[in-house]
């Protein structure tokens, strides 16, 4: 692997995510020991620049960073110099010069991670801009289904997997990245929305669409429920939230139409009572507290990866032709 | 981690060429014999061992040598396994990527822990084995075992057990094999 930064799933491809997958195994076992630390990242400092509200995302990155040993430093816009002022280009300047190896960035218009690349020497993730994509987040939404087959027996082929992806797709760059990813993997995805809460266009995702959660339920093998992101839609979309959860929502009384080995999952935070009825989250089949704890052991995956393997700026691995150092 | 994978995984990327065998597969399945008894000779039986192999090349010699133990002692020893990636002295200097997930169930605190590996080397990978080692609890020991000791230690590190002593140059390799038995030749870079 010799990624340099993480801003989009297609970064990776099918085998950059294997890697992660593979290398995620390792962490979850890291993360289940006793003393969950180990000293891979030591004297590596990981600062999360985060421009818009998280808690789970930040969390879970400052855990994984911990977990590597690495430091973390931690910069929130509500008490920063940007109040003053500052641009994003002086401030993340200012972050690289204290000495952050990598930034986790979270802002809420997209590109600005992948304009961050182009200013600072740091490795850069993306944890969210805008409507675009979240990476991280489809990685361990890959990483949970994957754990999810392998612990029923049925391997680690994601070929002929059936996801319906459903609610506010419009806003979500969590479908996005979950489109991207899910498809790279081998399975089939089935986007689920009313029409107003599409993008204008899906041509080249490589998915189908449907209008109906009803007509696709029954055939699911993991129905992935978004959040519907009030604080971004300006316009009315959706006659009201009860109209919306009687059409959309994964209610009591349509989970009994689930097939009995489809996984439900939701990104967080949840909505309970609008997009999945407040129960049905707590139920078997609802894999969405472990997807929170892969979270930390696929985002240690993915800064593992992009500062363990060599400091040379080009992000590729030095050439290696000395004398063998190792047995 | 065997001085294998090492090798033979980019950046080096490189190919065995294999010039002599120094031991046959039944002087490896002698070796194991003998170590499994060492082993017992000096722990007074194997009450609190425990094997660990180190990814991937000791594994399955641990494996083996619990089968020995085993028929030696009548009772079952422990078997585990230790991916040394994360504890590496090199992270940052090449790529490093773990070849296995460890497998360590227990808490090692109190018990005798004998590390098993195929070559030992420069050292470094032992040197890290022991660090991880810690986290799993305070062994009461550790012993390492290895099928081939070839010099060049980098570190202060010394085997309890060994299968031979093989003087050799820095760039040949060595490759412990279970059905060709230790192999002796060079890495050739295509």
């Amino acid at each position: 692997m010799s990624a340099t930064h993480l801003i989009s799933v297609s970064d990776l491809g099918k085998e950059g995510i294997d890697d992660v997958m593979r290398l995620a195994d390792s962490f979850v076992e890291v993360s289940e020991r006793e003393i969950p630390r180990v000293p891979a990242l030591r004297g590596r400092t990981v600062a999360t620049v985060f421009f818009e509200d998280s808690t789970r995302t930040r969390l879970s990155f400052e855990a994984a960073a911990k977990r590597l040993s690495a430091d973390t430093m931690t910069f929130a816009a509500g008490s920063s110099s940007l109040n003053k002022g500052e641009s994003i280009r002086d401030t993340v300047e200012t972050i690289e010069a204290l000495g952050a190896d990598a930034m986790i960035i979270r802002h809420k218009s997209a590109g600005v991670p992948l304009q961050v690349t182009r200013w600072v020497g740091s490795r850069v993730v993306n944890a969210g801009d805008g409507w675009h994509e979240h990476p991280t987040q489809a990685l361990l939404d890959l990483y949970t289904v994957r754990q999810a087959l392998l612990r029923r027996g049925d391997g680690e082929s994601f070929a002929g997997l059936r996801v319906g992806i459903v609610g506010d797709v419009k806003h979500s760059r969590v479908a996005r990245s979950g489109v991207l990813g899910f498809t790279a993997m081998g399975a089939s995805v089935t986007l689920v929305a009313p029409p107003t809460l599409l993008p204008p266009s899906v041509e080249g995702w490589g998915v189908e669409v449907s209008h109906r959660l009803d007509d696709v339920l029954a055939g699911l093998d993991v129905v992935y429920l978004l959040r519907l992101q009030a604080e971004r839609m300006t316009e009315a979309l959706l006659p009201s939230l009860r109209e919306y959860t009687a059409n959309w929502g994964l209610t009591r009384a349509r989970a009994a139409a689930l097939s009995p080995a489809a996984l439900v999952m939701h990104p967080g935070p949840m909505n309970r009572g609008v997009e999945i009825a407040a129960e049905i989250a707590d139920l078997p089949c609802s894999v969405i507290t472990r997807q929170v704890a892969n979270g930390v052991a696929v985002r240690m995956a993915v800064l593992f990866m992009l500062l363990g393997q060599g400091r040379n700026d080009s992000g590729r691995p030095e050439s290696g032709q000395e004398a063998p150092v190792d047995a | 981690m065997a001085e294998r994978e090492r090798m033979l995984t980019p950046p080096r990327g490189g190919v065995f060429v294999a010039r002599a065998q120094v031991m046959s597969p039944d002087d490896v399945t002698r070796v194991i014999t003998r170590i499994g008894h060492e082993i017992v000779e000096r722990n007074h039986g194997v009450g609190e061992v425990v094997l660990v192999g180190l990814q991937t090349g000791g594994v399955p010699i641990a494996r083996r040598l619990a089968r020995v133990l085993g028929e030696i002692s009548g009772t079952e020893v422990p078997v585990g396994s230790l991916d040394v990636a994360f504890y590496r002295d090199d992270i940052g200097l090449r790529p490093v990527l773990p070849e296995a997930v460890t497998d360590i169930p227990w808490d090692l605190s109190g018990r005798t822990v004998v590390l098993v590996d195929d070559v030992l080397f420069t050292g470094r990978t032992v040197r890290a084995a022991l660090n991880a080692l810690a986290d799993y609890g305070r062994a009461r020991r550790i012993q390492l075992a290895v099928m081939v000791d070839r010099g060049h230690r980098e570190v202060p590190i010394r085997p309890d057990f060994v299968g031979k002593n093989l003087p050799t140059r820095r760039d040949e390799m060595v490759d412990v094999d279970e059905e060709k038995g230790v192999m002796l030749g060079d890495v050739v870079v295509p």
